[in-house]
């Protein structure tokens, strides 16, 4: 089994190798992935249970969300709201302030803590097009102003409201992304929960995208996927371990580029220790970047996403 | 009192429309009014009676749109592979022979370069039969180099689109086809090339939320259910009754998400004016 590990990083190091040769200097992150990788990687192929516990992990009611690590990791913080159309999502939080010295913009999927009524006000980190839109407007902001754009991932999805498919929350998803395309100011996404496919890719489509230790990121929930192709919801665990959502099969496949540690005991039992670590790795990730200029930074986001896919021919 | 909760069981389980569902392909769902295969064929696939637009599948959407014989295929070898091994009842490999025998395509999208009333572009077009018309690896990769080509070749790209989202069997690989294609239409827009976006029915998620939304001009056939999340799902979450047209063209249309609604008889000389106006990129 490690033996095949062993070859799928071999594999996605020479991808990663291949991918940056245009912005030199990758040597550091490949190492570090290198040793990521060996530590993770040694032993068996993760089981069911394991890759069950990501999935309840991601979504611990006392997980740190976005404004957790926004108020321990970011200074001078301004949060800006609405998306000067129609209305301000809290589902989606957005705003300025500095991180390692420089002015950024931070952007990241919120859910409510606590009672039912914080949970719904939130809409559980369900976000309509306008939080989109809302996003999409903050990075034009960044873009203007030459500020990195850090994103938080934690979703279970794009919100499935009659109101949300009115207002275009499809053409929303797809307009964030091509408008994350477009910048040319380093971006880092960091998947920190529930990485909840389209509603998810819709911020995520960054320079680097990490992901912490028990954070899941999948094209489907597991109850979707069961429901559809088990036609039974209750089969959620078979199909998590069928398509593992879990950040080491990301990392495998390439579709993120580092793993940030997380307390043993997961991101809830210490907020504090959660976003040092995750600062860590932004700030390294960050580092990284400045190496490229805007064109540069643009032309490595697409082929970076241009690369993924596994075919025949 | 048990035997009431059972018949209540018995009733969620059985499918929503009876006998609805095992219509034959050639009775138009709407008015009930049925066809011979050639009937069907000469009037595109559209009900005389009341207009329904039936499904078309890729080639034939190729036969009705294009100019004679100016179909060149290209990527036609492309084919899937099994990154996650996947299994759920049965294994992804399985229903991958299974949808490349029952429709002869070797995916769900044909991608290559046509013409219609003389003028060149680039094409790609979707085949719902196969697999739900879901965008995995493959049509990921034919989309991209579809762009890729267009931008070479200095011709408009028309994508005629139908799927139900992203291919779950291809794991986060399939959610990754919907950046990459992002991508790709961005680098398009950058070089200067026209994109027109064709929404047949369904074209939904996924779909919806990559590629298919980015046109320079986007517009749908008739009745096409183009949502992100689908009705079934939307009304588990809000519980109460959707519009009558929820999520279809025409809803889409008003609420301002598309730019025409063209019937099927009108889709080629529309597609012609479109490739004129644009003209050639130079």
């Amino acid at each position: 089994m490690s033996g095949e590990l062993e070859l799928k990083l071999r594999d996605r190091l020479a991808k990663l190798k291949r991918l940056h040769l245009p912005g030199g200097g990758m040597s550091n992150e490949v190492r570090r992935i290198e040793q990521q990788l060996e530590e993770m990687g040694n032993g068996d192929e993760r089981d069911e249970d394991e890759i069950w516990r990501s999935v309840e992990f991601a979504r611990h009611p006392e997980r740190p969300y976005t404004l957790d690590y926004v108020e321990r990791l970011i200074g001078d913080w301004i949060e800006l709201h609405g998306d000067r159309a129609r209305m301000d999502d809290p589902a989606i939080v957005s705003g300025l302030g500095s991180f390692a010295d420089r002015t950024v913009a931070v952007i990241g999927h919120q859910k409510g803590r606590g009672d039912a009524v914080q949970r719904v006000k939130r809409n559980f980190g369900m976000s309509n097009p306008e939080g989109y839109r809302k996003a999409m407007r903050v990075m034009e902001i960044a873009e203007r102003h030459g500020f990195p754009v850090i994103t938080f991932v934690d979703t279970p999805g794009a919100y499935p409201g009659v109101a949300a498919e009115q207002h275009g929350q499809g053409g929303a998803l797809a307009a964030s992304q091509a408008t994350m395309a477009r910048l040319t100011v380093p971006t880092v996404a960091c998947v920190i929960g529930e990485g909840g496919s389209g509603g998810a890719i819709a911020l995520a489509l960054a320079n680097r995208v990490l992901m912490q230790q028990f954070a899941i990121y999948s094209v489907i929930s597991p109850e979707g996927c069961a429901s559809i192709l088990w036609r039974d919801a209750g089969q959620a665990r078979k199909a998590a371990a069928a398509f593992r959502p879990d950040a080491v099969h990301c990392l495998e496949l390439g579709v993120i580029d580092g793993i940030i540690p997380e307390p043993k005991d997961g991101a809830h039992t210490d907020f504090d220790e959660a976003a040092k670590l995750l600062g860590k790795s932004l700030r390294s990730a960050l580092d990284e970047l400045k190496k490229m200029n805007g064109k540069e930074l643009r032309r490595d986001r697409r082929a970076r996403f241009r690369s993924y896919g596994v075919f025949a021919s | 009192m048990a035997s009431r909760i059972d018949v209540s069981i018995e009733h969620k389980n059985s499918p929503p429309e009876p006998g609805g569902s095992k219509k034959h392909p050639n009775t138009c769902p709407k008015c009930n009014s049925h066809y011979r295969d050639d009937e069907l064929a000469a009037n595109l696939r559209v009900c005389a009676q009341c207009d329904y637009h039936f499904p078309v599948g890729a080639l034939e959407r190729i036969e009705q749109l294009l100019d004679k014989d100016s179909f060149i295929e290209e990527a036609a070898d492309l084919r899937s592979a099994d990154p996650l091994g996947f299994f759920d009842l049965r294994s992804y490999k399985d229903r991958i022979a299974e949808a490349e025998l029952k429709t002869g395509l070797g995916d769900a999208m044909l991608m290559g370069q046509g013409k219609i009333e003389g003028l060149d572009f680039q094409l790609t077009v979707m085949d719902f039969s196969f697999m739900a018309g879901s965008m995995g690896s493959v049509v990921g990769e034919k989309f991209a180099q579809a762009c890729e080509r267009a931008i070479e070749r200095k011709v408009p790209l028309i994508s005629v689109n139908a799927s139900g989202g992203a291919r779950m069997q291809e794991g986060i690989l399939s959610l990754m086809q919907v950046p990459k294609t992002v991508c790709a239409v961005e680098n398009m827009r950058d070089a200067g090339i026209p994109f027109i976006s064709v929404l047949t029915h369904p074209t939904t998620a996924g779909l919806l939320a990559s590629f298919a939304t980015l046109g320079d001009i986007t517009i749908a056939e008739p009745g096409t259910l183009m949502c992100f999340t689908g009705p079934r799902v939307v009304q588990q979450t809000v519980r109460e009754d959707l519009p009558d047209d929820f999520g279809l063209a025409e809803s889409n249309y008003r609420f301002g998400h598309l730019d025409a609604i063209v019937q099927r008889r009108e889709l080629k000389t529309t597609l012609a004016k479109l490739l004129r106006l644009f003209g050639h990129v130079g």
